[in-house]
């Protein structure tokens, strides 16, 4: 058992002397006696060693899949040695909030580097230093549109439905109209959703590409909304950015996603990353820390948090929201990731997403009863029909260490990314005939 | 420092990926991006020397005694490191089949379970990511109460003028309006203000306890039966937990909801501002209104749930679960002997630097014992030399000392707010004291030279201003 504490129960003794006190009770005399708790109801302290065993116990209890097709919001992408190496740096990982710049300057520009890295992948001004995920991200994004007399909001039906229940409670708890439309073909139902928007709609929201892996036609979607006088918010995954039309390009107004594909273990759902930009003209309404460059007394270059009068320590309760602790350690991996990869990287990166998903999606489509639910393109997650209950496809699935899409309303969900190999696809699609051809 | 963008040459690059093994296919040409975004084009080694000279540049918990008030910067263990990179946790997917991630769920459950336990919570949820989060989660839990009662008139949440910002912040995200209620002398909640303030819109309270002074609210019962009475609930911030964890629990304080921060109390590492993790305990009458889903066991299985009238959710799938892994290794290492201790550690480690302090000519905001941090006041001082908390702070960075929290709580002018934790020798609280003492006899003999401080980083003090009136926030080529 171990509370990391150094000193010796001798020593504390000396400490508690040097205050004049006998026994580590008295520092709490002031905490009323009927207050005191009584002995915890948990276990022991243990050793290391006896820690290490339960927790690799548990570990070692979860199915891991030696391949994966399975994205829906999370997903499995090659993650680069160097990306583990860096960001395990114990600096980086121990450090608190860069609110001394002086010797900050470490975290502070690999900050700023990230949210230039996001506006290049983008496409737009400025970036914040990150929130908690793509969820909060579109949350906060959608709160960021909001004008005097234009409060509600137009989600599309074809967001991650996780991203919906976030907003929507973000939108509930500020009496903020929402409307979801229902998707169409696996997108955003363009006419349903301009008949939606009117003059006291804020913001529509939609993503690319959509949770059932359709590319949306995101300016049109855009211009849209302006044309109504409301502002578009574009939730993308950053992968595809290495080949699709930016947000900046299609005219959204803020762009935000879950950076979770950048370099971050899927890890049963976090710690993931929120990045959010948005035009210069929306950029002090921008939630969170934002580094800044400027000039230390010796007119050397540094960097510091701010615009820190938007921000809930200076503002309190007119602040533009409530974050302070951020994902700063996960910005950083997105940072890392992107630049081991580089453009050229990135770019092979998401091709491959497109490529392999089409040919797992002709491949599976060979099957009986297996087709394409959606006539629209898409880009590395794709909806088919499954003529079997998809846990009995996914069950035989497992069997053979894979593990299959996400059932979804009409069929299966099916994600493919540069990790799944030829030989891996193959063998999903052998294994579905084999389930489904019954 | 060259930034890394500065580093890039035209056609470097890493060998990741190998060539596509299926036929290429082509991208609908109206959906393509027209340029390729700037990102650096660099070699490993570059790349590893990058960032290798902005840790060098990166003060962490291991690089010098942190003694940042309100943030428990205590030692970040590294089993618990090792424990969150198993394969076993980082390569399961969020949405794997409830059977085949039956550790996940285990580990989500203990951990429930220990830390309602601590704080003498009934259920908890992991979901938030951090403590903001974890107000903001509490907060909706109070709204969905009152709500489902159809009590809608409550509308108000009570805030001390000594509260951290996020108080007042998540209560307005949470669609309430903020009623400031004054500190009295000694910092604590002023009853009679209290009082004052109850009335039919009261929806609740939020409060800390140690408050930000570092004090130990003796009236808390009856702080908490005044908002009860008037029909209100109160919700306790976690974020000086440390102070009492094993000791004394918000839920027997009278608390209704409670939010801890993994990482403050339960060492999981900051990592220059974040990922946290913020979980949200609340009793019995208020565990329906949880966000969903929560970990629950059913004879020897474990599978998610969502309550029964659960507000919805705050964050995609189950929250920061790797640093749940981290907070849960953290728990069972200490078990109920080490909680207590730890806190007591902290507690004693914060009297003991105090004293010292104060024997040494600083002066106190609020003398006497404190819990696991102690305020100190430099306005006399800042009469008397002109050297201020800011030059104070500034000064410790040459010595490698990272500076207290200053000019916070508001309450308190030129504040300085010391949280040495538990996990600091008394060796480096006897150093950290000589240097503070030093500092103090400088501010007398030697102002100028805090005034410009500090010396011996690689930065002197930022020009801040200029950084907010001309904002570049980002790198762009010339």
């Amino acid at each position: 058992m171990s509370s990391y504490i150094p000193n010796t129960a001798a020593e504390q003794k000396e400490m508690l002397a040097a205050l004049g006190m006998t026994s580590p009770d008295e520092l709490f005399s002031v905490i009323p006696k009927e207050l005191r708790a009584s002995e915890l109801k948990l276990e022991s302290g243990k050793s290391e060693l006896e820690v290490r065993r339960i927790i690799e116990g548990l570990a070692s209890t979860n199915t891991r899949y030696s391949a994966i097709f399975r994205g829906a919001g999370s997903y499995d992408h090659y993650i680069p040695a160097i990306v583990k190496t860096v960001t395990s740096k114990e600096e980086f990982v121990t450090a608190y909030t860069p609110y001394q710049a002086e010797i900050s300057q470490g975290v502070l520009q690999s900050i700023f580097e990230y949210q230039t890295m996001i506006c290049e992948l983008t496409g737009m001004d400025v970036s914040n230093a990150s929130v908690y995920d793509g969820a909060v991200a579109a949350a906060e994004a959608v709160l960021m549109c909001q004008e005097r007399k234009r409060q509600t909001v137009v989600l599309s039906g074809a967001l991650n439905p996780q991203v919906v229940q976030v907003i929507k409670t973000y939108c509930a708890s500020r009496s903020i109209p929402v409307t979801v439309v229902p998707a169409k073909d696996g997108g955003t139902d363009a006419e349903a959703m301009a008949a939606a928007v009117n003059g006291e709609t804020a913001c529509i929201c939609f993503q690319q590409p959509s949770f059932y892996g359709v590319i949306e036609d995101a300016e049109a979607l855009c211009a849209m909304a302006h044309e109504a006088g409301a502002k578009a918010v574009m939730s993308v995954n950053p992968i595809a950015m290495g080949v699709l039309k930016t947000p900046g390009e299609c005219g959204a107004d803020v762009a935000v996603g879950e950076g979770q594909p950048l370099g971050i273990p899927m890890g049963f759902g976090g710690p993931y990353l929120g990045f959010m930009a948005a035009t210069q003209a929306l950029m002090r309404r921008l939630p969170g820390r934002i580094v800044g460059q400027t000039a230390d007394d010796n007119e050397n270059r540094a960097f510091v948090l701010t615009l820190q009068a938007r921000e809930q320590h200076i503002r309190r309760e007119k602040a533009s929201s409530n974050i302070c602790s951020n994902e700063a350690l996960c910005a950083m991996t997105a940072a890392v990731y992107l630049a081991a990869m580089g453009p050229d990287g990135l770019e092979e990166c998401a091709k491959q997403c497109y490529d392999k998903a089409h040919y797992a999606a002709e491949a599976l489509c060979v099957v009986p009863g297996v087709e394409l639910v959606n006539d629209k393109p898409f880009f590395h997650e794709f909806v088919t029909t499954c003529p079997v209950p998809a846990e009995t496809l996914n069950k035989a699935l497992a069997e053979k260490g894979i593990l299959g899409g996400l059932p979804v309303e009409g069929g299966i969900l099916w994600c493919v990314t540069e990790k799944n190999s030829r030989e891996q696809i193959d063998a999903l699609a052998a294994t579905v005939k084999e389930v489904c051809g019954k | 420092m060259k930034l890394i963008f500065e580093r890039s040459r035209s056609g470097r690059g890493l060998g990741l990926l190998p060539p596509c093994d299926v036929p290429r296919c082509e991208l609908p040409e109206n959906a393509r991006r027209t340029g390729r975004p700037a990102l650096p084009e660099i070699g490993e080694i570059d790349l590893g020397r990058h960032y290798t000279e902005l840790a060098k540049q990166t003060h962490g918990v291991n690089d010098g005694f942190y003694p940042l008030g309100s943030c428990t910067m205590k030692y970040n263990p590294r089993i618990n490191e090792e424990m969150a990179a198993l394969p076993g946790f980082t390569g399961i997917h969020p949405l794997q089949e409830e059977q085949t991630a039956q550790g996940c769920l285990e580990v989500l459950y203990r951990t429930q379970k220990a830390l309602g336990e601590i704080t003498g919570m009934d259920a908890v949820s992991l979901q938030p990511a951090a403590g903001a989060h974890g107000e903001y989660t509490g907060l909706l839990l109070i709204r969905a109460y009152h709500q489902a009662r159809g009590d809608l008139a409550r509308t108000k949440i009570i805030v001390p003028d000594s509260a951290h910002g996020t108080n007042p912040a998540s209560a307005v995200m949470a669609g309430f309006k903020v009623v400031n209620v004054p500190s009295d002398e000694h910092g604590f909640v002023d009853l009679d203000g209290l009082r004052a303030a109850m009335g039919p819109d009261v929806a609740g309270l939020m409060l800390t306890n140690p408050n930000t002074v570092g004090l130990f609210d003796p009236n808390i019962r009856t702080i908490t039966d005044i908002i009860h009475e008037a029909g209100g609930l109160c919700y306790y911030d976690g974020a000086n937990l440390n102070a009492v964890m094993g000791i004394a629990r918000p839920g027997d304080m009278g608390f209704d909801c409670v939010h801890v921060n993994l990482h403050k109390t339960f060492s999981t590492p900051h990592g220059g501002g974040g990922p946290g993790s913020g979980p949200v305990g609340c009793k019995e009458f208020l565990a329906p209104f949880l966000p969903g889903p929560v970990a629950e066991k059913k004879g020897d299985t474990y599978a998610f749930a969502v309550p029964a009238q659960s507000f919805g959710r705050v964050r995609t799938f189950c929250g920061n679960f790797l640093v749940v892994v981290r907070a849960l290794t953290y728990i069972l290492s200490l078990g109920k002997e080490g909680i207590p201790a730890a806190a007591q550690g902290a507690v004693l480690n914060a009297n003991y630097l105090m004293k010292k302090l104060a024997d040494g000519g600083y002066e106190m905001a609020y003398p006497g014992i404190c819990m696991h941090e102690f305020v100190m006041t430099l306005e006399e001082l800042k009469k008397e030399t002109g050297v201020s908390a800011l030059d104070v702070a500034k000064r410790l960075l040459d010595f490698g000392i990272h500076p207290p929290t200053m000019y916070f709580p508001l309450i308190v002018h030129e504040a300085l707010m010391v949280e040495p934790t538990e996990t600091e020798s008394r060796e480096t609280l006897d150093e950290a004291a000589e240097v503070f003492l030093k500092i103090l006899d400088e501010a007398k003999n030697d102002p100028e030279n805090l005034h410009t401080a500090p010396h011996r980083t690689p930065i002197g003090r930022p020009d801040e201003v200029t950084a907010a009136r001309t904002p570049v926030l980002r790198w762009k080529a010339e």
